[in-house]
């Protein structure tokens, strides 16, 4: 029971905003001398929780093809491009990109979004840009609002896609769990397919918030419409 | 053939070479600090190579791993100001450019598309062109080469510099934080070894009442979301609340149809996950990658969904599994 100290470290440290770096340190140490682990053994286990853990921090080896198309004004481009289609408000747009990353992620092309690839380089400048058409610069908060539905879009698209399709992680991880502890046979196929009906579900609830930030932001800056020149969109872009 | 240790190694070299930038970078008033951080990232990359293969002690890297949280901790790492085109030239490029700029970046995945589907299937002899079970990855790696390439060719540009320095110009604006998905990771490692989770899945015995089927569902679900919520993790979480829960008290107590019950159970995980900021590399890593001030900015866009999702799940199970 001890051990669970450990998980108090990480809640508290989270909660009043302590360096998370410091808290994950300080959590692992915790539950692992609480736990019974010898300090050598907690030693080990930071490293070869490391290793074995690489794959989630590759994403970095797309930071210079992103930095470098960045800076020859990939997400002006991408607010351009947006701004020629009329019927792409930004919740339209969020949505149709809902529906897309869901989808891709359910035939187990998990890699074609994601917040360094996609995200910030592409979604959010254009869903920008679809508001901007509308209202002109945009006001912090506003802009604030925009990306983090942009990144919820990827987000909740990936999560409740990905469960569709039978080789992902969370599939495998049920069925050698359950195989191996229950002695049992289930099918890949099966649990995917009973991850449809929450997929649904996803797509129906955050396409309909997605829309509706349409109407918030309609409500928030049809009075501030035109108190500021188009000129000062690009500055207030960057 | 191709080796997924080959790929961290190529990973491993890009964080070396940009601590190496950092170090020239007289506009970082804490230049060494933040370079040893980042080096000591990419060496401790190729390092883990051997520590994974086991030949290779894991002391020396869980040190390493430690010193790492000190820098960041205690505030060694800083960032300099990379020179960023000016806003006009900015513009000016994308008129010339135009539609072009997007070739490159959907290269990546395009390339890893491939990856994981056509080559997948190749063998040279007997033996996998890409190395089993690391199609993807090694496609995101590939991809990116190739864009990198493409890139180059668009923008005409032809320093190989001029790409490093970009990407550490997103490093350090991003700083430490992305590291933390993967010290999360590791401390997943570490909860797991020490019995976190045989901790938790007693606790649940304790508190659920027995023979009600439905607040049964309702504690799996919520506990699902919950221990999500505190491991950052659907993974983690998943074994101890089924060992806990689900399987004795909603499959063999009540005959729930397995399938059902634990996919949407795995799914009831997930939006825990949306919800936490211990899930740092879905929720805190795009807040710093979009510049947000504020940081919970993609967690408050999402908790709606995931309250809703959460109903959801604890329905469909109700209503399908029995």
């Amino acid at each position: 029971m001890l051990a669970l100290l450990g998980v108090l470290v990480v809640v508290v440290g989270f909660a009043t905003k302590r360096n998370p770096l410091l808290v994950v340190g300080v959590a692992g140490i915790v539950t692992g001398l609480f736990g019974g682990l010898s300090p050598r053994a907690v030693l080990a286990d930071f490293g070869t929780g490391f290793a074995a853990s690489r794959s989630v921090t590759i994403f970095v080896i797309t930071l210079p093809v992103i930095g470098l198309l960045e800076r020859y004004g990939l997400r002006e481009q991408a607010r351009a491009l947006v701004t020629r289609f009329a019927a792409l408000t930004t919740g339209r747009f969020l949505a149709l990109y809902l529906i897309l990353r869901q989808l891709t992620a359910a035939v187990g092309l998990v890699s074609l979004g994601g917040p360094a690839q996609a995200v910030r380089p592409m979604v959010a400048p254009m869903a920008e840009g679809a508001a901007e058409r509308r209202y002109g610069a945009l006001p912090e908060r506003t802009r604030e609002r925009i990306r983090s539905f942009a990144a919820s879009a990827d987000n909740v698209g990936l999560f409740f896609g990905e469960d569709c399709f039978l080789a992902v992680g969370s599939i495998l991880l049920i069925t050698g769990f359950v195989n191996t502890t229950y002695k049992t046979h289930l099918e890949p196929l099966d649990l995917a397919l009973w991850a449809i009906p929450t997929a649904a579900c996803a797509c129906l609830i955050h396409g309909a918030r997605l829309l509706r930030l349409d109407r918030t932001l309609e409500r928030e800056l049809a009075a501030a419409e035109g108190a500021l020149p188009r000129a000062d969109v690009e500055e207030a872009a960057t | 053939m191709i080796q997924a240790e080959w790929f961290y190694w190529l990973v491993g070299a890009v964080f070396l070479a940009m601590a190496g930038q950092m170090a020239m970078d007289r506009s970082n008033p804490r230049r060494f600090g933040t370079a040893a951080f980042w080096g000591l990232v990419g060496a401790a990359f190729v390092y883990s190579t051997w520590v994974a293969d086991k030949t290779a002690p894991a002391e020396p890297l869980g040190a390493a791993v430690l010193v790492m949280v000190c820098l960041a901790g205690f505030g060694f790492t800083g960032r300099g100001t990379v020179p960023a085109a000016p806003a006009e030239r900015r513009a000016a490029s994308a008129a010339r450019l135009g539609n072009r700029l997007f070739v490159p970046a959907l290269t990546i995945p395009a390339v890893a598309m491939v990856c994981a589907v056509v080559v997948k299937g190749w063998h040279i002899g007997r033996r996998p062109v890409l190395q089993a079970g690391s199609e993807t990855i090694l496609g995101l790696g590939i991809g990116t080469v190739v864009a990198l390439v493409v890139a180059m060719l668009v923008v005409r540009e032809r320093r190989p510099a001029a790409p490093l320095q970009a990407g550490r110009g997103l490093l350090e604006t991003m700083g430490y934080v992305m590291l933390l998905p993967q010290l999360l990771a590791t401390l997943g490692t570490i909860f797991q070894a020490a019995g976190v989770g045989d901790s938790v899945g007693k606790l649940t015995e304790h508190v659920l009442p027995h023979g009600q089927t439905y607040v049964a569902v309702v504690v799996y679900c919520a506990g699902m979301a919950v221990f999500t919520v505190v491991m950052g993790n659907g993974f983690a979480a998943f074994p101890v609340l089924t060992a806990a829960v689900g399987w004795p008290l909603l499959i063999q107590q009540a005959h729930g149809r397995p399938a059902v019950v634990l996919a949407a159970g795995m799914l009831a995980g997930f939006c825990g996950t949306l919800c936490t900021p211990m899930a740092a590399n879905f929720n805190l890593v795009p807040a710093t990658l979009l510049e947000l001030k504020d940081q919970y900015g993609p967690i408050k866009a999402q908790i709606p969904t995931a309250v809703a999702l959460l109903a959801c799940n604890i329905v469909i199970i109700s209503v399908f599994a029995f």
